[in-house]
């Protein structure tokens, strides 16, 4: 390397500092509203006959708040904070990052004020309204901004493969969310699709499987590519690799959303070729995966000492396992049982819970000390507590949700040989309620854990600024 | 010529183009380019102990 002999470069990690406290607390707060919502389905009485706290309301508000409040803080925090040290350089244009903090800060309040108000386009994960979409936009342009201005001011001759990941990411998300933001305004909080029909919902579904594939995929991916190699201190398994798993995978999930709209009214060749392209992305999918955890090649020792690294392999065999059984479920037949049952549910949580999630948690345990120049956590026994609470919890969430599903598709289709239905709508349901109070525990599992993180990283942080005072107030 | 042919080309393209970057990143003349950018997460940290240059995957045998 040429220029390993520089003296490191200035860093601005303002913004990715605010960003990180904000991951966990969005975390919590996101995570809590899943909670609630768990034990809403299971317990209806919860939402004390309040509009506001209906599941249809603050269902919208769960997923927006874990999606973009706490995977889209620690999406800014990491891209923010490897960019620039892969790139050797400062943040391009600092004042537009700190906008894109405080900017991104306003649309989550936005969002939890609007949807438990009943404000929403309806569109899954897009159910902000035009005013906030118009403020999603501005934010959005920014970072890209700031991200790609970092990487052209770069001291370096390659852009390391994880920026390559986070740049698909921002530039994808600008795309898809002007494109399923195309609405007209009848007020201040009501707006239209300016598509319509089954325009409209291949519209959506285009936007929604690449916001899964491109915010909930490439960015965590560039996330791995940087910090399991950091933290294992050895670079990742194959470079090689790494190349061919970014262009195919890009290029193959932009035409998986059809398998969303399998038997509607979506045309039968669209719905095939949706089915046909998600089965192909298994491939960079598991090809990324093992690029991961082979980087821990000759170090496996490191799975057993470190709960950090544990977090982020783990997550891994998640990912492994959840791309797994997403193109099983794009299969027509398969879906045929599994769609609109707890299933999808149970698989999207192994998604967001053990891949989403866990990745982002091991990377803020990683990035914490960095931030705050302190060693280690303050305490690796409780990263080690949290760790077994998040994976106990995943299992029990999406163990449950499989069983939940798999009943609810085998009743729902079950037919007498006069030919009518065999179960009742409430049958499959009381069928179900077990296993709606197991995920409720498996959900609270996961949200206890991230209260000993609050607690670590406040510890954490505290113990860092007395130091840095301690070290002030000491003259030589 | 009907929109299909078009199709067709189009599909044989991308397999091209596939079968053209995985060459491109498997051969050998790229090793030391991407043996430097593979260590880019430990470049800028001039006193920690530099990891093995290659990834274990990438070792020529």
């Amino acid at each position: 390397m040429s220029n390993s002999d520089l003296t490191a470069p200035q860093y601005n990690f303002t913004v990715v500092k605010q960003f990180t406290v904000m991951t966990v607390v969005w975390g919590i707060v996101g995570m809590l509203v899943g909670v609630i919502i768990a034990a809403q389905l299971a317990w209806p009485a919860l939402n004390f006959d309040l509009p506001w706290l209906t599941y249809s309301r603050l269902r919208p508000l769960h997923t927006n708040i874990v999606i973009f409040a706490f995977g889209g803080s620690a999406l800014f925090a990491t891209s923010l904070y490897v960019v620039q040290r892969t790139c050797q350089t400062t943040l391009f244009a600092p004042k537009l990052a700190k906008f894109v903090f405080w900017g991104w800060q306003l649309v989550i309040i936005a969002a939890a004020i609007t949807l438990p108000l009943g404000f929403t386009t309806t569109k899954e994960y897009a159910e902000l309204e035009w005013p906030i979409d118009i403020l999603i936009e501005i934010v959005w342009i920014s970072y890209a901004i700031v991200f790609f201005g970092t990487i052209m001011t770069r001291q370096t001759s390659h852009i390391y493969v994880a920026n390559w990941f986070y740049g698909a990411f921002i530039l994808c998300i600008t795309i898809l969310h002007t494109v399923n933001s195309m609405e007209v305004p009848v007020s201040l909080w009501k707006s239209y699709s300016v598509y319509s029909g089954a325009t409209d919902a291949m519209i959506q579904w285009w936007y929604g499987h690449n916001a899964v594939g491109f915010f909930l995929t490439a960015g965590f991916l560039g996330m791995m590519y940087y910090f399991i190699p950091k933290r294992a201190e050895r670079p990742v398994y194959s470079y090689r690799l790494s190349i061919v798993h970014f262009w195919s995978l890009i290029s193959l999930y932009m035409w998986a959303g059809p398998h969303h709209l399998h038997y509607t009214a979506l045309p039968d060749w669209t719905q095939s070729l949706g089915m046909a392209f998600s089965l192909i992305l298994l491939a960079p999918s598991w090809g990324g995966m093992i690029n991961g955890i082979m980087t821990l090649s000759g170090a496996w020792e490191k799975l057993r000492d470190d709960p950090v690294i544990r977090f982020m392999v783990v997550a891994l065999s998640f990912y492994g396992m959840s791309t797994f059984e997403g193109p099983m479920m794009a299969i027509k037949t398969v879906n045929a049982l599994s769609h609109y049952t707890d299933w999808t549910v149970g698989h999207v949580h192994s998604g967001a819970l053990g891949w989403v999630a866990m990745i982002s948690i091991g990377a803020t345990y990683c990035l914490i000390p960095w931030l705050w120049n302190t060693k280690e956590m303050y305490s690796l026994k409780l990263v080690n507590i949290h760790f077994w609470l998040a994976t106990i919890g995943t299992v029990l969430y999406i163990a449950s949700m499989w069983v939940a599903g798999i009943t609810q598709g085998l009743m729902w289709r079950a037919i007498n040989d006069d030919g009518t239905l065999t179960y009742t709508f409430v049958e499959a349901l009381k069928a179900t309620y077990p296993y709606y109070v197991i995920r409720w525990v498996g959900g609270l599992l996961f949200l206890s854990g991230m209260f000993f993180m609050a607690f670590n990283t406040w510890k954490t942080i505290r113990g860092a600024s007395q130091t840095s005072t301690d070290a002030a107030a000491q003259p030589a | 010529m009907d929109i299909n042919f078009l199709r067709g080309i189009g599909t044989v393209l991308f397999m091209i183009s596939f079968f053209w970057i995985t060459w491109w990143a498997y051969s050998k003349k790229q090793q030391s380019s991407f043996d430097d950018a593979a260590n880019l997460p430990f470049a800028d940290e001039p006193h920690i102990n530099t990891p093995n240059k290659k990834g274990n995957g990438d070792t020529e045998s």
